[in-house]
Formats: C-alpha cells, structure tokens, sequence
C-alpha cells in the first residue's frame, strides 16, 4: 500500500481520491443521542463466534467431539437426541454431533478449494477482461455471458455429466459455477482503477504495466476479493453440499454434511435428527460468511 | 413543398420521423436481442460438444446403460454406428448444429426417444413451479423492504436478519424441514407432489425463500439508498406523508435491482427445481436433469441446458424490457 499513498500524496492539486487506502474506522463524531448497537454489532459478533467454532472444529475436531465420527453401534441405531448423544445417531448407530463436528473440515475445505478456484479464474478473466483491448474485453464478456446462461447447478451438473462425479469434480464444478459472477464484479473494479488518477499518474510517471498491475492494482484488488471471497464461501458449501445431496460429490459414510444430509434422506419421517442438524450447521455456515463479508464489505466502503 | 411541410410541423414530424423512427429502435433491439439468443445457443452447444470431447469416457457406453454396463463390443460398435459417433469429429459437429438449426436435439442415451419429446413432457410443470416461487419470492422480498422502508431503523434490522437467514437456508434443508414439520408432524400438507394445488405449496415455498431473501437484501438496500436521496427530502418538503414517499418514489428504486437480478434469480429457480423435484419426488425438467447426469445422457443434458439457456436470454430481454418501464431515466436509450 505504501507506493500507492506516496504516489497520491506527492500529486499535485485537489485530485479525486481512488479507490486507494481509506480512513481508518474508529470513533466517528455523530450529533444527537448515542444510537442503539443494534444488529450492526450483535451480528457480526454472533457471525464471528460461529466462524471461530467452525475454524476449531475443522482444524481440531477432537477437541469439540472425542468420540470417534465413525464408530458403529448397532444396539444405539437412530437413538434421539440426548444428553449421550447431543444430535442423536444415524442408522449406524454413528454419534451425530460427532460427525457434524468432524465434517467441518471437508466440506469447510470443499467450500475453500471451489471459491478460490472460482475466484482465481475469475481474476484472471476480470482482469484480462478489465485491463485488456476492446476485443480481448468483448470475447470475454460473451465468454461469461455464456457461462451465466447456465446456471448454477446446471453448469456443476453438465460439468458432472461429463467428468463423472467425485470430490474433485465438484470442487471444479462449484468454482466453475461461481466464476463468472465474480468475473463481472472484477472487472468492473479494474475498470475503475484503471481509469483512476492513480493508475494514470503511475503511467504518466513511466511506470511499467507489469509494475502498475502488481505494486498498484493487485494490491488494491486484493480487499474487494477478500470480501467476495468470505460471502462466497457460505454459498459454495451450500453448492458442494447440494451435490453430495443429490448423490453426485462425497459419498455418504464420510463425515460431509451435505452426505449426511443424503443419509438422512431415507430416515426423514422416523429420524428427524438425522436431517435437521447437519442441515442446521449448513445454515449457520452460510449465515456466518454473509454476515462476515457484508460487515467487511461496509468497512472497505467506508459506510 | 418546403411551405407546406412549414406550414403543417405536425405533418411534418409525423412524415419524417413518425413511424420509422418510433419503430427502428425496437427493431434494432429485437436484432440484437435475436443475435445474441442464436449466439448463446452455439456457444452453449459448442461448449458441451468440445467438453465431451476433452474429457474421457465413451458415449457409446451411456448408450448401452450407462457407466459399468456389461455390453461386448459389438453391440457398442454398432451404438456408435446408430449415434453417429464413429464419423470424424467435424462431421459430428456440423451434423449436430445442422440438427440443432432445423429444431432436432437428437435421441436421448437412456430413454431411446427424441429428447425434443422428453422436454415437451417435462416443462410444463418446472415451468409452473418457477413462475408461482418467482411471484412469491417477489411478493415475501417487496413486502420486507416495504416493511424496512416504513417501520424504520429496528423494522430494517429485523428485516435484515430474516433476509440473511433465508438467503443462508439451502433448498434441500429447507425442503426436508417443511416435510418433517407439515407432513410427518401435523399432516396438513402431502410429502410428495401429487398434482393437487396442496401438493404445490412445499415445493413453491422451498423455491421460493432463498431467492426473496437475496432479493430482499438488493431491494432493502436500494430503498434505504431512496428513502435518504435529495428527491425523498424534496418529497417530503412538499408535505408527502412517509408512506407516500415510499410507495410512490422509493418504490420504483427498490424494485430495480430486482428486476435487474432476474437473470440471475432464473438461475437459482432452475438449480433450485433440480432439488425441489427431487425431495418432493415432482415430475419435471430438474428431476429429469438429475438422472440424465446420472446416466451421462449427454443429448438429453444437452437439450435441459440448451432450453434453459433459452429461457435466460428471454429472461434478460424481458427484464431489459420491464426495467425501462419501470425506470424513466434509461427509456431514451
């Protein structure tokens, strides 16, 4: 950040500020009375701790649930939930809280691997597309259009269809999915850049491209990708769970939520349990993600 | 002549840009909108044709029943013969745009029908099932941001949450919990689609949710942009109550981004109804989808993605449509 300040602060004149390092939150002086914290605390807050939990969770398991995720039962099969067995067992006899524990880290790590990589070819494409000629900008805006036609799960599906499922394919067809709506927003923001006073200083004072697109724009992308990438890591699990579901990523036995959610299937009306939990953290999940990325997203704004 | 058509300037503007230029535009806007659906439709049919090709596996086999299945090796010859799969790639690519030209999809792998016959039959119902969870979702999504805009600060921080909280539910949670709460617990409502309207209110409902929270979060936000704008303060200076600030200014700027989210929104409903057809065991476009995949019926998954990409290109220009209704500020152009 700092070339970017000392190129800003050594201009001349009232130059309109870029999209560059912002003022810093703190204490801001507002009239009237002291507002109610309201849900712009509580939330984040509640998101945070949730993310915190699941971080643990994915990282060490065995912290939050000794029990092993995957020992058999048979005598406790579809016991309720209760003081033993905090989410009940699945047909096995398997301690679902457990299991929800320890499926932290792969589905949390499928969510992670699909959003970078629909967020890296979505940089690659935003910013070829954002920074390159008219042409280079037009093919790619058909290129995405196309792949917006498609939707969601239905490009995952086609790209399922052709690959066969598995883990690694969903992994690839979740970022697919998610890749051309963060093309869009990319590019627009390299577009900004590029036009900014900043960018046009930097080529004014000789700078090579390569040295503007890695000291100058990278970094300054670098935060709006970080909020994209926190909101869209909620979503991607819901994805990669939503393809487990159908039958189509991470086959039931493992620890995944979205094979437990499979699993559950078949139990709906005899063991509730079985569906409502694992389903539950998927929720708070993604809950926690948009909660953290809009609360990030408002900080980089500056709102 | 020169003093008549000064004489009459209605006459002249009418016989010299009158109707041509009243209609140019709109026939301009129907080319280009034309153009850019044919474009889609190869590009799509392009894409899943290089796909098959890059990624290995044989058709011949989805042919026979699917992966794993036991069939010698003439029988699959003779499947690549019948499917055209033994010409060269070319061939086969010009054969299929030139099918796709003159309305043909092909025959589908596991069905052993034309797939234009299996989508005739499945549409209807995944056409319903979107169009009542897209109202809904409209009518939950404008009723939270009307409810936010009005009630004030606590009213948006509630309606806030709720949206968050629908946006974070997946369909196939949401759908299971309706079934266990109104069919297994209270048997108001059959688990599965069985053609009546009680059938359909699960379905639409699980459809419908996350795309009003999505939508109610761009719609609030965009109200609340409204609601502190220089023209509500106008507004409100010439003595407009609040609800009429609302309804009759703020309106229109919180249905705007929804509107431009309809592309998108297709894309949620149409991945959606995979899901939703499958928990509630519906006959439809998804469910079909679902088990083409599983069989690798590539013309069949080609036909579901060649008729929703339709669908999005039609979307998006009926959007475009109602958003320079809606907004006078983009109708000049």
């Amino acid at each position: 950040m700092t070339p970017v300040s000392s190129t800003m602060s050594s201009l001349p004149g009232p130059f309109p500020r870029g999209p560059g390092p912002r003022r810093r939150p703190g204490p801001r002086r507002r009239p009237g009375p002291r507002r109610w914290p309201g849900p712009g605390v509580i939330l984040p807050a509640l998101a945070a701790t949730t993310a915190c939990f699941l971080v643990l969770a994915a990282v060490v398991p065995w912290w939050l649930a000794p029990t092993d995720p995957l020992a058999i039962d048979p005598g406790a099969a579809f016991s309720s939930p209760s003081l033993s067995h905090w989410f009940g067992t699945d047909e096995s006899g398997r301690d679902l809280y457990s299991r929800v524990v320890h499926g932290a880290r792969p589905s949390l790590l499928i969510g992670a691997a699909a959003t970078a990589l629909g967020l890296g070819l979505a940089l690659v494409l935003g910013l070829a597309s954002g920074l390159g000629g008219r042409w280079l900008d037009a093919g790619i805006g058909r290129l995405v259009e196309v792949m917006l036609a498609l939707p969601g799960l239905l490009l995952a599906l086609v790209f399922i269809a052709l690959a066969g499922p598995g883990v690694s394919t969903t992994i690839v067809a979740v970022g697919l999915t998610t890749a051309p709506g963060y093309a869009r927003i990319i590019r627009s923001q390299a577009r900004a850049l590029r036009g900014s006073a900043m960018i046009e200083s930097a080529r004014v004072l000789g700078h090579h491209p390569a040295k503007i697109l890695f000291r100058h724009l990278l970094p300054n992308a670098l935060g709006p990708v970080l909020v994209l990438a926190t909101l869209g890591v909620g979503q991607a699990v819901i994805w990669a769970s939503a393809l487990s579901f159908l039958g189509l990523g991470e086959a039931p036995p493992a620890p995944e939520w979205g094979a437990m959610l499979a699993a559950g299937r078949t139990y709906l009306g005899s063991a509730w349990w079985m569906t409502f939990f694992p389903g539950l953290t998927i929720v708070a999940t993604a809950a926690a993600s948009t909660v953290l990325g809009r609360s990030l997203q408002r900080r980089a704004v500056g709102a | 002549m020169a003093g008549q058509t000064t004489s009459d300037p209605t006459q002249t503007r009418r016989s010299s840009r009158g109707a041509p230029t009243a209609w140019r535009p709109v026939g301009v806007w129907l080319a280009r909108r034309a153009a850019s659906a044919v474009f889609v439709l190869w590009a799509v049919a392009t894409l899943i044709f290089v796909a098959i090709r890059l990624i290995p596996g044989d058709p011949a086999e989805a042919i026979m029943g699917g992966p794993g299945s036991q069939a010698s090796a003439e029988a699959l010859e003779s499947a690549r013969v019948d499917y055209g799969l033994d010409r060269p790639v070319g061939v086969q690519y010009l054969t299929l745009l030139g099918h796709l030209a003159t309305g043909n999809l092909g025959t589908s792998y596991s069905l052993k029908i034309p797939v234009s016959e299996v989508l005739a039959a499945q549409l209807p119902g995944t056409l319903g099932l979107a169009v009542g969870a897209w109202i809904l979702a409209w009518v939950v999504a404008l009723g939270l941001a009307l409810y936010s805009g009005l009630g004030g600060r606590g009213a948006s921080a509630v309606g806030s949450a709720l949206e968050i909280a629908a946006a974070s539910v997946p369909h196939f949670w949401l759908g299971s919990v309706l079934v266990l709460l109104f069919s297994s617990a209270w048997r108001w409502l059959p688990p599965v689609s069985n053609g009546t309207v009680a059938g359909l209110v699960m379905p639409i409902v699980t459809l419908a949710l996350p795309l009003a929270g999505f939508l109610g979060q761009v719609m609030r936000e965009s109200m609340v942009t409204a609601l502190n704008s220089p023209f509500a303060l106008s507004a409100r200076a010439r003595g407009e109550s609040e609800a009429g600030v609302v309804l009759r200014h703020a309106l229109r700027h919180a249905a705007l981004p929804g509107v431009a989210l309809s592309g998108w929104a297709l894309g949620s409903l149409v991945s959606g109804a995979v899901v939703v057809e499958s928990i509630f065991a519906r006959p439809g476009l998804g469910r079909t989808l679902l088990e083409a995949v599983t069989l690798r019926d590539v013309p069949l998954v080609t036909g579901v993605a060649l008729v929703s990409a339709l669908a999005y290109v039609v979307v998006m220009a009926l959007s475009d449509l109602a958003e320079r209704l809606i907004d006078p500020r983009i109708r000049g152009r």
